[in-house]
Parts: C-alpha cells; structure tokens; sequence
C-alpha cells in the first residue's frame, strides 16, 4: 500500500550519537524525512510512551535522517532512551520550510533549535557569507559546532558559540550577541530556532532594524495538519501555517513571545 | 413543485440562489459549520474560519473543569482514508471558555458542552450569560471518554433530564449531537425531541481503532477512539435520512464531509446545515468557501432558490 503520510510509519534505530550528557541524535533509514525541508518536522511515536513533534535532523548519509532529541519530559526521555534496533513511528513531513535568501545570512539556534539550522546549513549557497551563532548553557551542552564548521567549509563562515556561564565561547545569551551583530551588518537574511524568548528578542532585533527574520516556532502538538488547536498561536496554526514565520508577521501576534497553551487549552505565560 | 419544471423555469428565468439556511430558529448566512473538536479554542482562530466561509463554529465540547485529555498519539490518518481520534476531549473548562469569547460580537459561535448530569450543564451554560451564543450543542455521542458523550447518549432516561434541564435554563436554541453507541440512536433522537430539544447534530465520530503491525500495539494511547472523515460518510448519511424519515426535527449533517456533493446529499437526506472537520486536516480551511461556492453554483445550475428547497427532497423520489 501507498504510504499515508499522517499514518505512522516504522523506522528502526541504526545509530546513537550522544552529542552532550542530555541530548543524542538518533538516526534511522527512511527516504521520505532524508529529503524534508529545513523547518519541516515530524510527528514522532515512540511506541508506549508518547507521540511528539521533532524537527528532522539531517544525516551525512544518503536516505537517512535523524532527530536530536533532549531529554526533558517523559516523552523526550523516552525519545532518548530508544536503543540501536528500537522501533519509532514517523508521521509528516509537515509544516512549512525558512525561505533562504542569499548574501550575508545569519544563523541562530539554541539546544535542538539548531537541528533546522543544520538542514538550512545544506541548502546555502557556496557565496553566501554565513555566521551562526550557538547557544548552551555550558560547555558541556555544547553540540553542532564542529558540524556546522564542516556543513560551511566552502563558505566565508563564523561559528560563534556563546554559553550563559561563560564556560565556553563567548560569555552570556546569544540574544546580546545577535543585537550586537545586527546592529553591526545588515544581514539578507535571519533565522532563529530555540527558546521562545531567545526568538522573540532576535526577531525584534532583526525586525527593528528591517532585517528580514523567520523562527521556526515550537508548541505543544496533536495532530500535525491543523485540525486539534492545540498549537494555535494567534489565528496561526504553528503546525500548519508554520512552523516558520516571518517576523514581520510576528511582530503582529499578540501571543509570539508571551504565551503558550498548556494541554487542556489555556493559556500561559512563558 | 418537481425538479424538472425546476429546471425548465431556471432555463428561463434566473433564479436568484442564496446560500443562507436556518436550522429551526437558528439563522446561518452559510451552511457549512465547523464541527465540534476541531480547531475550536481561541477566538482568534474562530475569527479565522468565519472569515474563511464557515456559516458557524462548533466550539471544543467543554466540561465544567479544564481537561487535559489523553496523551499522543491523539490523532492520525487511518491507511485506507479517514482520521482516528482520541483527544479525549481536552478543553480549558466552560468558565475560561466563557471569559475567552466575551469580547466577540462578529462570529455565530455554538457552544458544545459535555457532562455526567444535568447541573453540569445548568453550570456551565450560567457562565456564557455575557457571551453571545448562537446556540448551545450538547454532546451526547463522543465516543472515547467515560462518563460522558455516548454512554449518556445510550442512557435515554438521562439524556430526558439534561435537556429538559438545559431547555429550562436558557432560551439560546439546543441541538443534541448523536452517535452511534451501543443503543438505538434513534431513541436518544426522540427522547431529545420530546423533552424538547431544537435540533439534531448526526452524527459524532464512530468508536473505533488502529494496530500497528510492526510493534504489535494499538496506536492510540487510549487504545480507542473516534473515526472521521470520508469513510463515515455514507453511515451520517443513512442516519440523517433515517432521522428526517422519523421525526420532525431540523437536523445538522454531519461526518466525512469534503466537497459541495457531499454537502447537497446531506441536504437532500434531509439535513438543513453541515458540519465538517476532518475535510480540513485534508484540504485546509480554504474548504469552507469551497463547498460555499459549489452548493451555490449547484443551485443556480439546478434552480434552487434556497437550500430549504432540497431539503429531504431524496425522500421524496
């Protein structure tokens, strides 16, 4: 049978990569998610424990691909704890992809935030002048850096890391780097994943100064296709609309930045 | 007057076609609904879809405390076509609800409530007095939560108590949704008519599930849930045709609707307004205009000037 994209499909674990003491990437063989877009993610089912939405990380191998998952609540530890030879169910592609332009780009991504970024990474072109920025809250949950290194290594590039406790990189949030940097150069194009907060203040930094800037939101998720409501942001629909937005559309959403929905629907402060 | 003398007077003269329908004393400019479930929880999103073309929205069936509901998997695509749920009715509870759609003023909102008993009900309708309601859906048929939906909907004596109840406590219109449970759903139809209901909702998801073979194990956390979409179709079919049959009562079609066909079949079985949700997970909200704009071409064409005009008209063939 045809496969049903929003039917879960197999795939079995081949490979665990444990990238800090709390994140792993776990990467399996399926076609379909090896080619999703960058902002694309995935509705992942881990058999008895839960189903959560997971941006689909790339993999260096042809007709694989990967989520980097970060151990959290019973889902994401249960995401994290499958096993080479586990089985996990994928649902999707689904949600839309960041719109690349080209010239001077910046990249900005914290914790599994950086997993869209990564596949934006492929998509660049080898003019592009490209800096990405990562944030962690320590060395020790620092990850990606050698690999956005290498995904730019026919590129002008700056990987720049910037860790809360000073640890590692550059001392304090990524958000004060981003400020800095736009203010700086005028970018063609900014695009942000991570914490809601760190979004918010890269969108109004880029956006102020009529940079153009997407972020990829993230919220809490049923279905995929825009029919539960559980991720509406707005009138958007995080899963369908987005999950990528455009800042000038942000700026507008009285919701972007303060509140999320908890699961029974209300309302809550970030 | 017959459709064929129908259509000889449209070849003449040009019938004007309007769209608008009422369900009792309910007025709709459009026909087609959101159901109830789907996409329902902030104004803002329901601003969106009236927008879009919906005539009404079915709001989230609300309980009189805040529910979570039951952990993913919730709801996917079933192989052979159609949507499996097992939400399990999560929904931030009547009162917030109440507090959340005070401001609109712009979009026909139906309240869909769930409960165990009557003052349920009494309750947390009390908290819309503010709040402009086109009607009030009770949902007597949700097929995967304990207590509540289809297991009051098979107990004929409770389903007496809580509409007579409702009835007594608001003048806004009350619709019974209905589903097919283990008794005869034509009996909750007629004990909700006869402790005067306005109209009837058919039908809700039907209980069923899905196993996945490679794992062993139902997808659905909640192992059951409701079936949706397109292959239910021809069963909401058969029972708003058996219902229009029966009983005088204005009646909502609703289950698998996805195109303007589907919707003049409900018309023509004797529905006088549709619902429709999972045509959205397929076809995104674009669908309501749509159907909008093909029941209205479907009119012109055959020379209707109202859908009351098809209205049961299958019957009477």
């Amino acid at each position: 049978m045809q496969r049903n994209h929003n039917h879960p499909t197999i795939v079995t674990i081949e490979k665990v990569i444990n990238e800090t003491p709390t994140v792993r990437t776990l990467i399996f063989s399926d076609e379909v998610m090896s080619n999703v877009l960058p902002g694309q993610f995935a509705m992942v089912w881990i058999p008895g424990v839960n189903e959560l939405p997971m941006s689909v990380m790339i993999s260096q191998e042809s007709g694989k691909a990967a989520f980097t998952v970060r151990k959290h609540g019973p889902a994401s530890t249960g995401l994290f704890n499958v096993e080479v030879g586990g089985q996990i169910g994928v649902r999707g592609p689904y949600g839309n992809s960041f719109d690349l332009k080209e010239g001077k780009l910046l990249l900005v991504g914290g914790g599994t935030g950086l997993v869209p970024m990564m596949r934006l990474l492929t998509f660049v072109k080898s003019t592009d002048d490209v800096t990405v920025l990562i944030g962690a809250k320590s060395k020790e949950e620092v990850f990606f850096e050698d690999l956005a290194n290498s995904l730019l290594k026919n590129n002008s590039h700056n990987v720049i890391v910037s860790t809360d406790d000073g640890s590692y990189g550059e001392k304090g949030f990524v958000t004060d780097l981003v400020e800095k940097l736009v203010d700086e150069t005028h970018y063609d194009g900014v695009y942000v994943c991570g914490p809601e907060i760190m979004m918010y203040k890269t969108v109004q930094s880029a956006h102020s100064r009529n940079i153009f800037v997407q972020a990829s939101l993230e919220r809490m998720m049923k279905c995929g296709v825009g029919i539960c409501g559980s991720c509406c942001v707005g009138e958007d629909l995080a899963c369908r609309d987005g999950t990528v937005f455009d800042g000038d559309h942000l700026s507008k959403n009285k919701e972007f930045g303060y509140f999320y929905r908890n699961k029974a629907g209300i309302l809550e402060n970030y | 007057m017959n459709q064929l003398l129908y259509s000889k007077l449209n070849s003449l003269i040009k019938v004007e076609s309007s769209i608008a329908t009422s369900i009792g004393k309910i007025q709709l400019d459009k026909p087609v609904m959101l159901a109830s479930g789907i996409l329902g929880i902030s104004l803002d999103v329901f601003n969106r879809l009236y927008t879009s073309g919906a005539g009404a929205v079915v709001t989230k069936s609300l309980s009189t405390e805040p529910w979570e509901g039951y952990p993913n998997p919730t709801i996917f695509s079933v192989k052979g076509g159609g949507w499996i749920n097992a939400v399990g009715l999560s929904n931030p509870g009547a009162p917030n609800f109440a507090k959340m759609i005070e401001p609109n003023q712009n979009v026909p909102i139906i309240v869909s409530l769930v409960g165990s008993i009557p003052e349920d009900f009494e309750m947390m309708i009390k908290q819309f007095e503010n709040c402009k309601v086109l009607a009030y859906e009770l949902n007597l048929s949700c097929p995967h939560v304990a207590k509540v939906g289809l297991e009051v909907g098979d107990d004929p004596e409770l389903v007496k108590k809580i509409v007579t109840t409702v009835k007594n406590t608001t003048v806004v219109p009350v619709i019974a949704k209905v589903g097919l449970g283990t008794s005869n759903y034509l009996n909750t139809v007629s004990t909700a008519i006869d402790s005067g209901i306005d109209a009837i909702t058919a039908i809700n998801t039907v209980r069923a599930t899905a196993i996945d073979v490679e794992t062993q194990r139902p997808i659905l956390s909640n192992k059951f849930g409701g079936l949706s979409g397109t292959p239910i179709k021809p069963i909401a079919l058969r029972c708003v045709y058996e219902i229009s049959s029966k009983y005088n009562v204005p009646i909502i079609g609703c289950g698998g609707i996805s195109t303007w066909e589907d919707a003049i079949e409900f018309f023509l079985a004797g529905a006088s307004a549709i619902q429709l949700g999972s045509a959205i997970g397929d076809n995104w909200i674009g669908v309501f205009d749509e159907i909008n704009k093909g029941i209205l071409q479907y009119m012109q064409r055959k020379g209707f000037s109202t859908i009351k005009d098809m209205v049961g008209l299958a019957k009477k063939s």
